[in-house]
């Protein structure tokens, strides 16, 4: 099945969820308990040093981003609503140029229990390097590599808190596909991905529900989850091809998925021990992949204000393909030094080396707040040693540095 | 009968006589006092937490100003809300409101009798609640002079006592007694606490790093009396003597009794928290 997406319907959809939201929003403000807005603008500018893979990519590159969040609470905030739609304005990449509603949902309370309706963020894990069992929402590449900022994700919610522990039940209605740079972007894979051509195994393609479970619980000096996701799968598989009027592409196929997920976290004074393991089963068979390490944390080094957290993780996946995944046999260690000073200023610098192929990604951000409401933050990235088979192999020429400055109204 | 008379005079006597040697022998304090020093200020410990006992919750508005040694200062808001535990050290949740970007951001703590207290940080850019390394006691909480450890509900359990001496001062009287915290993890090596002994308020701790020299001093102002028992100081200042800083809390809008539950204290309501 080959469906194009249609970007006036989407557009559509998002102009009317707006207009609900405003709506739900101007006539749920009756017994005032609490509400409230806040705006977040980001300027952000990143420098590339190396000349780009393909000329079609842009230099240099300014980008702004604003966040608008509303919520409101009454009967005593057992019901809440929120909205929070998001918009990037990109300079060099329209595909980076996007309006998302990151939240649009209502939640109603119960002794023991919660229930979301909406579009939501939900996330799932406990490692630092890699977020494998965090599954619920559609990564928003557009925005940074780290898979951190998400799509959001139409869903059902139902949330029982027990004795025996926290159990979520999702019904996902509708499936949101991964957004990738376009041709003028940079770090996007060097043949471009064709979105408009995109594969879906079911036949009800977006709109076929997905479900999703996760138990979690703290036993003792462990919490553990159990989860299980059945549905289409957010991680696509970009096949290459060729079309007739122009360049080859790659065509993200969404598979069915079954996967079951495990995560652990076990604590022990200034360790904490983690771990997320995958099995997954779908159209491309069985596989497994796992992530897990330590967190060591020194309080006041040497005698200063600081803290020092030393992180390593193993990252283990033995999916099969043409392009050798990303964490397949990878040693990630980094160090985050905290200044616990009064701009909050933090330091985070991690590597990430293939144990294979010597393949090699570093990250350095730094964090600050200028003012009260104001902070600034500094990133760099580099793809070192890129390895023919691998995926950060397109990026080799995509190291960047980035200011970006934001506002808090 | 005469005989026994005398008898018994004579044994009245030698008692007598056991008593007073054995008392010169005794260290004086112990005569005077009948209990150790130990004793004496864990009773006081005892009796100001008895007395603080069965507030069941509260909810308050916290403004904290930090002062660097120019004076310059800094503003934080963040509301409080407690719920008191029977067997066990309180559970709370900490909802910042400014600066911008920590808005929304929020910790639990569950703090023990004995062991290590729980703490959860929520990060809401992220939806994540992340668990902290606990032996973070030691650390400043959020770029204060307050430490984690000065924060969280202090339990009788949590230190050693010493009574040492009663002192004077704004016209009441005061216990003064030694904590030194059980915990190695602790930032200090002791306490002073100023009580007073009419109320058991706590009005000044001193505080003595690893090293054991004076790091900090904490003074609590303008008391108020809830619920016709439990007392709550409106200014908490502490001042750091090694680098010059200061914090100021401000506490505001006290509410005891608002009937919180236990399932607003876990991570799932930190993940809720507005």
């Amino acid at each position: 099945m080959i469906t194009r997406r249609s970007n006036i319907n989407i557009a559509g959809g998002i102009v009317r969820s707006l207009l609900l939201g405003v709506f739900v929003a101007l006539f749920t403000v009756h017994d005032g308990y609490a509400g409230e807005i806040t705006d977040v603008v980001e300027v952000e500018s990143r420098l590339f040093p190396q000349t780009r893979l393909d000329n079609r990519q842009h230099g240099n590159n300014l980008s702004l981003g604003i966040e608008f969040e509303y919520f409101h609470d009454w009967q005593d905030g057992d019901q809440r609503f929120v909205l929070m739609p998001y918009f990037r304005l990109d300079q060099g990449d329209g595909n980076r140029t996007h309006l998302d509603i990151r939240e649009l949902y209502w939640r109603k309370s119960f002794d023991s229990a919660d229930l979301y309706i909406g579009i939501r963020k939900v996330f799932w894990g406990v490692t630092e390097t890699l977020h494998l069992i965090d599954i619920v929402n559609q990564t928003d590449l557009v925005e940074i590599l780290d898979t951190e900022d998400k799509l959001g994700q139409p869903m059902v919610n139902l949330t029982l808190i027990r004795d025996w522990g926290t159990l979520d039940l999702f019904l996902l209605p509708y499936f949101r596909e991964r957004l990738f740079p376009g041709i003028a972007g940079r770090l996007r894979p060097f043949v471009s991905v064709a979105t408009g051509q995109t594969v879906y195994e079911s036949d009800a393609e977006q709109f076929r529900p997905d479900f999703a479970v996760r138990w979690s619980h703290i036993v003792g000096d462990f919490d553990l989850g159990v989860g299980h996701f059945y549905g289409t799968s957010r991680e696509p598989r970009l096949m290459p091809a060729i079309n007739l009027t122009g360049p080859p592409v790659l065509i993200p196929h969404y598979d069915l998925l079954n996967q079951a997920s495990l995560d652990l976290q076990y604590f022990r004074g200034d360790w904490l021990w983690k771990m997320e393991g995958v099995f997954r089963d779908g159209i491309e068979g069985r596989s497994a992949a796992a992530v897990g390490g330590f967190e060591y944390t020194i309080v006041g080094l040497l005698g200063s204000d600081y803290n020092l957290g030393i992180v390593t993780e193993y990252q283990f996946d033995n999916r099969g393909g043409p392009f050798v995944p990303i964490g397949n046999n990878d040693l990630a260690t980094g160090a985050r030094l905290t200044f616990n000073d009064v701009q909050d200023t933090d330091l985070l610098a991690f590597m990430v080396q293939d144990m294979e192929n010597q393949t090699r990604f570093a990250s350095i951000e730094a964090n600050r707040r200028l003012s009260g409401n104001r902070e600034v933050t500094l990133e760099a990235r580099f793809f070192m040693n890129t390895a023919v088979n691998t995926p950060l192999r397109s990026l080799r020429r995509d190291d960047y540095f980035q200011v970006m400055f934001t506002q808090f109204f | 009968m005469p005989s026994s008379k005398y008898k018994t005079m004579h044994k009245s006597t030698t008692w007598l006589l056991a008593a007073l040697l054995i008392a010169a022998l005794l260290p004086f304090s112990l005569v005077a006092q009948d209990k150790t020093g130990e004793e004496r200020g864990l009773d006081i410990a005892v009796e100001a937490d008895r007395r603080d006992y069965g507030f069941d919750d509260f909810s308050a508005g916290l403004t904290m100003i930090l002062r660097n040694k120019h004076g310059e200062e800094t503003e934080r808001y963040m509301r409080v809300r407690t719920l008191e535990q029977e067997s066990d050290g309180d559970k709370s949740l900490i909802i910042f409101d400014n600066p911008g970007d920590v808005k929304g951001t929020a910790f639990l703590f569950f703090t023990h009798k004995e062991e290590s207290d729980d703490q959860w940080l929520y990060l809401p850019a992220l939806k994540r609640v992340k668990r902290i390394a606990s032996s973070n006691k030691s650390g400043p909480f959020v770029g204060s002079e307050f430490a984690y450890e000065d924060l969280t509900s202090q339990e009788v359990e949590k230190y050693t006592y010493r009574y040492i001496q009663n002192e004077p001062f704004d016209g009441r009287d005061h216990f003064v007694i030694e904590r030194d915290p059980v915990d190695p993890k602790s930032g200090y090596t002791k306490q002073m606490v100023w009580i007073d002994n009419q109320e058991y308020r706590v009005w000044k701790i001193t505080f003595y790093d690893r090293k054991e020299s004076h790091l900090k001093t904490l003074v609590f102002e303008d008391y108020n009396q809830y619920l016709d028992q439990y007392w709550r100081a409106d200014q908490l200042s502490m001042l750091n003597h090694q680098t010059g800083k200061s914090t100021v809390l401000r506490w505001t809008d006290y509410q005891f009794r608002n009937e919180f539950k236990e399932r607003d204290f876990n991570r799932n309501s930190l993940s809720k928290a507005r």
